[in-house]
C-alpha cells in the first residue's frame, strides 16, 4: 500500500518545477515537499492543500482558500514582530491546475528551515541517555540534564514571542519545533541553536489567557508522552516563558485550570 | 563605460518558455517621454516601469514578478497585462492606479527598472534589447544588491509598506545585526506581496 501511494497532482506552476518537488510529509491536510525558492540556489518548503474529492466543490475551496489564508497571515505577522517561523515567500490560495477539475489545491511556499525537529533531538538524546546513564558520574548526568534544560527553556521563550505577537500555534508539540542548526551526523545531536516554530496549519490571532494555556498544555501532554526522560524539565519551559512575556502570570494561572479539566471547556453549565 | 546587459532570468516553478528580461538604468533622462508612451497606451513600450527607488533587493523585485506571471499563467490579471500586473505586485494593497503612484515610474525617476515578459514569439532578447538601447537615456547598470542598496529609498519603502516599527538596515541596533533587520524587512515586503488581495 505504501509503495503504490501516488500524492495528487502537483498544482500549477510546479509541474513545471525542475527537478520536481520531493514529497517530505503528508498529514491529511496538506502535503509538504521540498523545492526551491523564486532563487534556485536557496531550497523551500511548499506546502499544498490539495482538493478534497469527498467535499462539496464549493465548499472544498472556501475551506482550503480560509485555511491556508489564515495560515500565510499568521507566518507574516510573525515574521515582521521578529519571532523565528518560517517567512512566507510566495503564496496561491486559488490552485488552479492539477487534475482535470481544474482545482489542484492552495499552495504557500515558505523559507526553508535547516535542522532537525525537536522531538528528533529528544528522542536521541534519551536513547543514548538509556545506553549510557548507568556509566555516567553525577557531574556528568548533570551536565546532560543541563543541556536539555537548556533547550526546553529556549522553547519556552520562543512560544512567550508568538503569544506575545498575538497568535496562538494551535497544535503545538515537538514536531512542530526545530533547531536551525548545521547539526553533525551521529546518535546525539547537539542542543544549540535557534527554537523556530513551524506548521502553523491550526494557529490563530488570539491574545486570550485559554487560548495561551492550552497551547503550555498541549506541548506539556506531548512531552509527557512522547518524551519520559525529558518531562521532568517542562518547569524549565514555564521560566523561559515567563522571561519571554511579562504578562505571563495570568496565563500560568490559567494553565493551572486546563490542567484539571484538560484541553477541551466542559460542555455543561 | 562598460554597459551591464539585458538580463534573463529564468523564474524557477515557471516555464521554461517563459523567462523575464529584466534591465537597471540609473541616471535616466527620458522618464517624462517614457512615462507619456506608457500613457498613450503605445504598445511599443509596452514594458513594467518601476520607480527603482522604491525597490529593496532583487529578492523584492522577483517575487513581485513572480506573482504577476502566476496570475498571468492562471489568466486572472487584475489590470490590463502582465506588465502593468507587474507593477501592480508591488503593491500590498489592491488599487491599481495607487500602485502607479507608488511604484510606478514618474517624471522625476533617475533610477529605473524594466521588466519584459516573452508573451509573444517576436519578443526576445535581442529584440528587447535592441528597443531599450535606442530608448532608454540612461546608464544600465547590474541588477543587483548592491547596486540597489545605493539606490533605495529605505524610508519611502518602509512606508509604503506600513513597517515604521522595523528596525532600519544599517542603523545601529539594540539587538541583532544589520543583517538581520535587513532580511527582516525583505521578508515582511515578500510576505506582504503573497498576501495581497488575501
Amino acid at each position: 500500500m505504501a509503495d503504490d501511494y501516488q500524492p495528487p497532482a502537483l498544482p500549477s506552476p510546479f509541474t513545471h518545477t525542475k527537478p520536481a518537488p520531493i514529497l517530505l510529509a503528508q498529514g491529511a491536510e496538506a502535503h509538504v515537499y521540498k523545492t526551491v525558492s523564486l532563487d534556485p540556489s536557496i531550497p523551500a518548503a511548499l506546502k499544498i492543500r490539495p482538493s478534497k474529492p469527498y467535499r462539496h466543490p464549493i465548499l472544498d475551496r472556501k475551506l482550503t482558500r480560509q485555511r491556508i489564508i489564515q495560515e500565510a497571515r499568521c507566518l507574516v505577522k510573525l515574521v515582521r514582530e521578529g519571532v523565528k517561523v518560517p517567512a512566507v515567500l510566495a503564496l496561491d490560495w486559488e490552485g488552479q491546475g492539477g487534475d482535470e477539475a481544474g482545482w489542484g489545491g492552495a499552495w504557500l511556499m515558505m523559507e526553508w528551515i535547516e535542522g532537525p525537529v525537536v522531538r528528533v533531538v529528544l528522542e536521541k538524546w534519551e536513547a543514548w541517555m538509556k545506553v549510557n546513564r548507568s556509566s555516567l558520574d553525577a557531574t556528568r548526568i548533570s551536565q546532560e540534564e543541563a543541556r536539555v534544560r537548556g533547550l526546553i527553556r529556549r522553547m519556552g521563550s520562543a512560544i512567550a514571542g508568538l503569544h506575545k505577537a498575538g497568535v496562538v500555534h494551535g497544535d503545538l508539540t515537538t514536531s512542530n519545533l526545530m533547531l536551525r542548526t548545521e547539526q553533525v551526523e551521529g546518535e546525539t545531536l547537539s542542543m544549540d541553536g535557534e527554537v523556530v516554530l513551524i506548521d502553523f496549519g491550526l494557529a490563530s490571532q488570539s491574545t486570550q489567557d485559554e487560548d495561551r494555556a492550552v497551547d503550555l498544555y498541549v506541548l506539556e501532554r506531548a512531552i509527557g508522552s512522547t518524551h519520559p526522560l525529558s518531562e521532568p524539565f517542562f518547569e524549565e519551559l514555564l521560566i523561559g516563558y515567563k522571561e519571554g512575556n511579562k504578562g505571563a502570570t495570568s496565563t500560568l494561572r490559567r494553565l493551572e485550570d486546563v490542567r484539571l479539566r484538560g484541553r477541551k471547556r466542559s460542555m455543561l453549565g | 563605460m562598460t554597459m551591464a546587459p539585458l538580463e534573463t532570468i529564468n523564474l524557477p516553478h515557471l516555464p521554461a518558455e517563459l523567462p523575464v528580461f529584466v534591465a537597471l538604468y540609473r541616471n535616466v533622462e527620458n522618464a517624462e517621454f517614457l512615462r507619456q508612451q506608457l500613457l498613450a497606451g503605445n504598445t511599443e513600450y509596452e514594458y513594467a516601469l518601476i520607480d527603482a527607488s522604491m525597490v529593496l533587493s532583487r529578492t523584492h523585485a522577483i517575487t513581485a514578478i513572480f506573482r504577476a506571471v502566476n496570475d498571468y499563467l492562471n489568466n486572472r490579471l487584475k489590470s490590463r497585462n502582465v506588465h502593468s500586473e507587474i507593477v501592480f505586485s508591488f503593491l500590498a494593497a489592491n488599487n491599481i492606479a495607487d500602485s502607479f503612484r507608488k511604484f510606478g515610474i514618474a517624471d522625476t525617476t533617475k533610477d529605473l527598472l524594466v521588466v519584459k515578459v516573452p508573451v509573444s514569439p517576436e519578443i526576445t532578447h535581442d529584440s528587447v534589447a535592441t528597443h531599450l538601447e535606442a530608448s532608454i537615456k540612461g546608464t544600465s547598470v547590474k541588477f543587483d544588491d548592491q547596486i540597489l542598496s545605493e539606490i533605495s529609498d529605505m524610508a519611502k519603502i518602509k512606508k509604503v509598506y506600513k513597517l515604521g516599527a522595523l528596525p532600519t538596515p544599517g542603523a545601529k541596533q539594540a539587538s541583532g545585526t544589520p543583517d538581520d533587520a535587513n532580511r527582516r524587512l525583505e521578508l515582511s515586503v515578500v510576505g506582504a506581496i503573497a498576501l495581497r488581495g488575501s
